[in-house]
């Protein structure tokens, strides 16, 4: 039942304590809020790319939050200045705590300079969708997109971040893969602080 | 360029006792007290202030708007300058005296400020107007100063 327990209730949410909390929340749960986001903004728009850049707003909100937070948590408030730190932060620390494992892989992008990939073989929010034929090659995964940007922009790595599906020989589904791609400036600096 | 340094090359004679800027992850925390009042001030990315309060007996209106303008502007440069220098979350610049009481100041009012941020409803980077938060920032405030 929803409600019942044991917490004790504080006047003001200032007031409770920022711990770490039940670290697990059901999949189910989760599963059936995600579906109701997407059915929501399916009726509030017209074509996939707004659909699409719905669920990224939305995944950026949690970003930002998440950031903070578990440089608060995790870190210690100590926060990232380099590219491959926050990347790895993102690769294994933000997936954890998220998803319960870290990404299957980080790669450099081999054709641009600024390109970069996480790799997941099933997304955690793509594991009860399966997307129509007519929908093209709309992918859920862009929530988790928004989020990979939400962390990124709010620690000063402007990035465009989009999600893609990879077919994979001899797997039915195809792998995910959130594509990152750096602004200027973050390479410029990242130069600078060599 | 300290600032102290700095008021008195743009001609503004201050009494500004201690001065502290400190960056906290992705907000600048500003904080400077000047004879009987302190000021602290929260400023969100494109240095524009969340939240500010003073503490103490308040200074002539006028010279006090300027002159808030002025030290802000101040503080956030040398704070970006340092910014990308170092991974740490609390950056305290400032002639050291009383370093401990500021630090948890600071820690305690970016704990107040993350709760803020954890609000779904809330805009990151507007303006903070609750009054319960208002109430604890002024309550740390006297307990740490």
């Amino acid at each position: 039942m929803i409600g019942v327990g044991k917490a004790k209730q504080y006047a003001n949410v200032l007031d409770k304590p920022l711990s770490r909390g039940r670290q697990e929340v059901s999949l189910s749960a989760f599963a059936f809020l995600f579906s109701e986001l997407v059915q929501y903004n399916q009726t509030q728009v017209d074509n996939i790319a707004e659909l699409e850049r719905r669920l990224e707003d939305a995944g950026y909100a949690v970003g930002a939050r998440v950031l903070e937070l578990l440089c608060h948590r995790e870190k210690g408030n100590r926060r990232e200045t380099r590219l491959l730190g926050i990347l790895s932060f993102i690769h294994s620390t933000v997936w954890k705590v998220l998803f319960g494992k870290v990404a299957d892989s980080l790669e450099k992008g081999t054709e641009h300079e600024d390109e970069y990939m996480i790799s997941e073989k099933e997304l955690l929010v793509n594991r009860f969708i399966s997307v129509p034929k007519d929908m093209g090659a709309f992918n859920c995964g862009a929530f988790v997109a928004g989020i990979v940007r939400g962390v990124l922009d709010s620690a000063g790595f402007p990035a465009v971040v989009t999600a893609h599906f990879v077919p994979i020989e001899g797997q039915q589904r195809p792998r995910t893969t959130i594509l990152i791609k750096f602004a200027e400036e973050v390479l410029r600096r990242e130069a600078r602080l060599g | 360029m300290t600032l102290s340094r700095l008021l008195r090359c743009a001609g503004v004679s201050t009494a500004i006792h201690r001065f502290y800027p400190v960056s906290v992850g992705n907000q600048q925390f500003v904080f400077w007290i000047m004879a009987s009042t302190a000021c602290f001030v929260i400023v969100s990315r494109n240095d524009i202030p969340i939240y500010e309060a003073e503490v103490g007996s308040v200074l002539k209106k006028e010279e006090a708007a300027h002159l808030h303008q002025f030290i802000l502007h101040a503080a956030l440069d040398i704070v970006q300058d340092l910014a990308w220098t170092t991974s740490a979350i609390l950056m305290l610049l400032h002639d050291s005296r009383n370093e401990d009481g500021i630090k948890s100041f600071f820690q305690d009012v970016h704990e107040l400020y993350l709760k803020i941020l954890l609000n779904p409803l809330y805009l990151p980077g507007s303006r903070i107007t609750s009054s319960h938060f208002d109430t604890k920032v002024r309550a740390l405030a006297r307990k740490y100063l």
